[in-house]
């Protein structure tokens, strides 16, 4: 293509790009001058560079859009937004001929009468002799960039321009100024001015020789000053294809390397007379890696520059308000990054818009202003960028997306149930799920969140979600500077080396015998106990099939005493890798591997290190997804097992009894006051209910059964629930036992009376749902509607913050008979957000081991808000140990309960109270 | 085809259990003596593993085992370097001969009765004195893609 062509196509596409950010800006600030002037001369540029060419299709468009722009500076038209989209819809035209122009090297067939019709209706009336003069005159004017100083619109245009052309026009402007009437030429050329004010700067080394004779006179040019720091800077880069720097790159990529290796002979060889020599080049290079880098940095605000005009139009098609706020555009990162995440972002920002933001009626019924907001912030976080894009919308609606996923079977209504909010808006990036219930033409496409992430973690970043309902929803975006050279920690398995990407490894944690981290086993299932949670573990080992010759057959598969565990995160799912050794991180270059391999998932890439021997680079996404399969394959023998990593660890006492049917089932132990026998000969019948005189009342009897008869005689068990003064009897067949057993319901219940089913020693059980029969017994257990209001001001309120569905449920009653008003909700963000709308409660009882903020760091917040720092605290947890209660008591709890012992519980609540109570 | 590619050229020989083999000279970047070599877990078993040649990284494979020929007793071996793609292979081999020219007129196509994996990599057959050189077919032998679909 021709040097001159695709010089103008890049500078225009640029140029276009800048308007469009331009243009929405001026719709937001339309009496800004500066804007406009400066919008005007791209405009114009566009313009005179096309009449230069030879292309008067995209000249008479540019014309067109010119003369409004035209009337918006000279303040004969106002800016309005009917305007501004015309302006947009000229470019629009423009942009589609400069891709045809692109391919074909030729200015496409096509009419534009339309749109040029409509650009000057809009610009109606004060067409003075702009209009018409266009395309014949542009050329031979453009290529003597002598004119324009006669114009005094443009003078300042023309005079910039020139500063930044060369020398010898800008003198010759200078000259014209003075002479303007005496070279006929340049009075020629004054009639079309505007057209042409700003030849191209491919124009200006051709036209230079000739002025230069007749401008002789060294007039310092009166407009230098004039010429703003903006076009200095232009001057003073140049543009090199990107072929030529990444060849640039890929060179001091092995430049690196060569000295790395320099480096590890020099260690060797500790007198040697290149100490010296080395650790200068060792500098240099360290520099030179730097500086090539750093032509390869931009600002991320390239990739952003679309986004405001996207955001516009969205506005204007969704009828919503939307502010877009762009923090940290000058943040820099590797062009090749930039690229990968421009699609994603884009992607993500028209979501946020599209599906995050509610129409403004909502808004304003939400009590939000009226205009949503979309941030993108950027900035640099330890060899990373962290993009943000946060709005203030609706958040992601937890049902929905549970809904979403039943529907489209990519989980099972159990499998919902057991999970946290948290773990459930993970579904949005899982391929085949869209939140949008209609597609709108702006999103909902097909190409889902699940592209995002792919695309995403392709470049080795990561992508997070928070969302609270009502509050909006925050995604962050974690991805390295650069791809070429990563940072990668070097393990040994089996006296193997190979290079694990840091950005992956979340910590190094050694294991022994002796020492506080043991790997245990579950069903031969390698695991670690980090932080009170289970950390799955794969074998590097077993995973790579390696084998060590030094060891003996037998021990083969046995794990040795002391290992190094490599802890992993890829997304939300962290695993350990069990490694023999663990050397130092070292910069590697990656490098593919060869076709042959690429079949195989574990490795991304290969690397040469300092050694000079060639490492294998292990790829965490794809020990993940490997290890995922080992789950499948093992899932029946270690289903039980399996079901503990990932369910609740916390074990619950649970009486097992059967009625009806054989199937066990069981209701929580902590629940129960006492367990009876009673006499069925002194159950008698009272309003079409059975009773039993029981501790001087009248107790009710309520048979597990529906249909149940009692028999005349003969003794049968009770479970008996009480609440301050009443008590009831919960008819059963038989007590089987006692159970301390991990709980995890799995099955929700389709029978009203249970919450469903769990495997409680081992067997398939119901759990039962005892506030069901509680109501039976009294309809007003739970304190009627009626009774309420009058109940409520002794009752009372505690808030409960727990994580686990189970306990919620289990606890929401207990507490509830024990005369409290409860609200229970699941996560301690939740818990801040009832204390912003102004909640009050009297005591504050909050589990500790919770996904997000836990319970300490959510004490510790509470503490430091005047609204609930008086509120006594307790904490909750499955684990009691001494130092937990310092700790707890540190983070501002009052007491700290365990989770199962119900006495406990209700007597620490009793005692806080009465603290409250005497205090006040 | 064969005929056409193979017109006055000068091959790189090497042997592999006693059989003479020959490569294009041209398709030959380097003849290396053993190197360290990075085994490749999970790689097919003739993939031998990587190693590093001037700063490329270069994946050795061991023809015999390509060949489904027994491994050899000594283990250290030298290695034939060919360019294929964008990508470097060494083809450990048991020794390297000399560069032989030879006479196109002693070509024969491959006999129909050889051994499938033969036929498979062997472009066909030179006729020298009181020996046979067999032509390897660089291409198709690093060609696993094929391979595997063939499989």
């Amino acid at each position: 293509m021709d040097d001159l062509l695709s010089e103008f196509l890049t500078e225009t596409n640029e140029g276009l790009t800048t308007l469009d950010m331009e243009l929405v800006k001026l719709e937001q600030n339309p009496n800004d001058a500066e804007l406009l002037s400066s919008i005007f001369r791209l405009m114009h540029t566009i313009k005179g560079t096309c009449g230069f060419l030879g292309l008067p299709r995209l000249e008479s468009v540019a014309h067109a859009g010119e003369n409004i722009m035209n009337k918006f500076r000279d303040k004969e038209l106002s800016v309005t937004a009917t305007g501004v989209s015309l302006i947009l819809e000229c470019l629009d035209q423009i942009r589609e001929i400069l891709t045809t122009l692109e391919a074909t090297e030729q200015e496409p067939e096509g009419d534009d009468s339309d749109l040029i019709s409509r650009l000057n209706a809009h610009a109606e009336g004060g067409d003075v002799g702009e209009a018409a003069p266009a395309p014949a005159e542009a050329a031979p004017a453009a290529a003597a960039p002598v004119e324009a100083a006669a114009d005094d619109d443009d003078e300042e245009d023309e005079l910039e321009r020139a500063f930044r052309e060369a020398l010898g026009p800008e003198e010759l402007a200078a000259q014209a100024a003075d002479e303007a009437s005496d070279a006929p030429e340049a009075a020629q050329v004054s009639e079309v001015v505007e057209l042409n004010a700003e030849a191209p700067p491919p124009a200006a080394p051709a036209p230079a020789p000739a002025p230069k004779p007749a401008a002789k006179k060294p007039t310092p040019p009166p407009a230098a000053p004039a010429g703003d720091s903006g076009s200095s800077v232009a001057n003073q880069s140049i543009r090199v294809s990107v072929e030529v720097l990444e060849n640039l790159m890929t060179m001091v990529s092995e430049l690196v390397l060569t000295r790395n290796q320099t480096l590890q002979i020099l260690r060797a060889h500790k007198e040697s007379d290149f100490a010296t020599p080395l650790q200068r080049l060792n500098h240099v290079v360290s520099d030179l890696q730097e500086g090539v880098m750093k032509t390869r940095m931009q600002p991320i605000g390239n990739a952003w520059a679309k986004l405001p005009r996207i955001i516009r139009d969205l506005s204007h098609e969704l009828d919503k308000k939307i502010d877009l706020v762009m923090k940290g555009a000058e943040t820099e990162l590797d062009r090749q990054v930039l690229e990968l995440i421009k699609d994603p972002l884009t992607h993500m920002v028209r979501n946020s818009a599209d599906h995050g933001l509610e129409m403004p009626n909502d808004r304003v019924a939400a009590g939000k202003p009226e205009t949503g907001q979309v941030i993108l912030n950027a900035f640099h976080e330890g060899g990373h960028i962290i993009i943000q894009i946060s709005d203030d919308g609706k958040g992601l609606n937890t049902n929905r997306i549970k809904e979403k996923c039943v529907e489209n079977g990519l989980a099972s209504e159990a499998e919902m149930d057991g999970m946290n909010d948290q773990q459930i808006q993970q579904f949005i990036f899982k391929p085949g799920f869209s939140t949008a219930a209609e597609v709108t033409a702006v999103s909902g496409r097909g190409v889902g969140m699940d592209v995002v992430r792919t695309n995403i973690e392709k470049i080795g970043g990561t992508v997070e979600l928070s969302s609270t309902e009502g509050k909006g929803t925050i995604f962050t975006i974690k991805i390295p500077l650069t791809l070429a050279i990563v940072s990668a920690l070097i393990v040994e398995c089996c006296k193997e080396r190979f290079a694990i990407p840091q950005l992956s490894v979340v910590e190094l944690v050694r294991t022994s015998a002796h020492s506080e981290h043991t790997i245990e086993h579950i069903n031969e299932t390698p695991v670690l106990r980090l932080r009170n949670r289970l950390l799955p573990l794969v074998t590097l080992r077993d995973l790579l099939k390696l084998t060590d010759d030094d060891e003996p057959e037998g021990e083969e598969k046995e794990i040795r005493e002391d290992n190094f565990i490599v802890v992993s995160q890829v997304g939300t799912y962290t695993f350990g890798i069990i490694v023999d050794r663990v050397f130092d991180t070292e910069e590697i270059v990656v490098k593919p591997v060869a076709p042959i391999l690429r079949d195989i998932q574990l490795f991304s890439g290969n690397t040469i290190l300092g050694d000079g021997a060639v490492v294998m680079i292990l790829d965490p996404n794809g020990i993940a997804a490997a290890t995922g399969e080992i789950a499948v394959a093992d899932a029946d023998l270690g289903a039980h097992e399996d079901r503990h990593l990932t369910g609740n660890d916390e074990k619950v006492a649970m009486l097992v009894f059967r009625s009806g049917d054989d199937a066990p089932k069981a209701v929580p132990l902590a629940l129960i006051a006492r367990l009876e026998e009673i006499d069925l000969a002194k159950v008698e019948t009272s309003g079409g209910q059975h009773v039993v005189q029981y501790r001087g009342q009248l107790m009710p009897l309520i048979p597990m059964q529906p249909g149940m008869e009692l028999e005349k005689e003969g003794r049968q068990p009770v479970l008996v629930f009480s609440d301050r003064e009443r008590s009831m009897g919960l008819v059963v067949d038989e007590i089987i036992d006692i159970v301390e057993d991990r709980m995890n319901v799995e099955l929700s219940a389709e029978k009203e009376g249970y919450i469903g089913s769990a495997i409680i020693a081992e067997k398939a059980t119901d759990v039962v749902d005892a506030g069901y029969f509680l109501t039976q017994a009294y309809p007003d257990w739970f304190g009627s509607e009626a009774g309420k209001e009058n109940f409520e001001s002794d009752r009372s309120r505690i808030l409960l913050v727990d994580d686990s569905p189970f306990f919620r449920n289990l606890l929401m009653p207990m507490l509830s008979v024990a005369g409290y008003e409860v609200k229970a909700v699941e996560s301690a963000s939740e818990a801040l957000n009832l204390c912003e709308n102004g909640e009050k409660f009297d005591v504050i009882i909050s589990d500790i081991e919770m996904p997000g903020m836990n319970g300490f760091e959510f004490a510790e917040a509470v503490r430091e808000d005047h609204r609930w720092s008086k509120t006594p605290m307790v904490a909750l947890s499955a684990f009691a140990s001494p130092a937990d209660l310092m700790r707890g008591r540190a983070a501002g709890f009052k007491d700290y309960v365990s989770k199962t012992d119900r006495e406990a519980l209700l007597m620490t609540l009793q005692d806080t109270i009465a603290e409250l109570k005497g205090a006040a | 085809m064969s005929d056409t590619y193979l017109e006055n050229e000068d091959f790189v020989t090497f042997y592999i259990a006693g059989q003479l083999f020959g490569v294009p000279v041209l398709s030959v970047q380097d003849i290396i003596n053993p190197q360290r070599i990075t085994p490749i877990p999970l790689a097919p078993p003739e993939i031998a593993g990587s190693l590093n040649l001037r700063g490329r990284i270069v994946t050795a494979i061991d023809v015999r085992k390509r060949l489904g020929l027994p491994a050899r007793e000594e283990k250290e071996s030298m290695s034939i370097v060919v360019e294929n793609g964008h990508d470097l292979y060494s083809l450990m081999v048991d020794s390297v001969g000399e560069v032989l020219g030879v006479d196109e007129s002693s070509f024969e196509r491959n006999p129909p009765t050889l051994d499938q994996r033969f036929r498979d990599y062997s472009q066909g057959i030179y006729r020298l004195d009181g020996k046979l050189l067999v032509i390897l077919d660089v291409n198709r032998f690093l060609d696993y893609g094929r391979n595997a679909d063939a499989a």
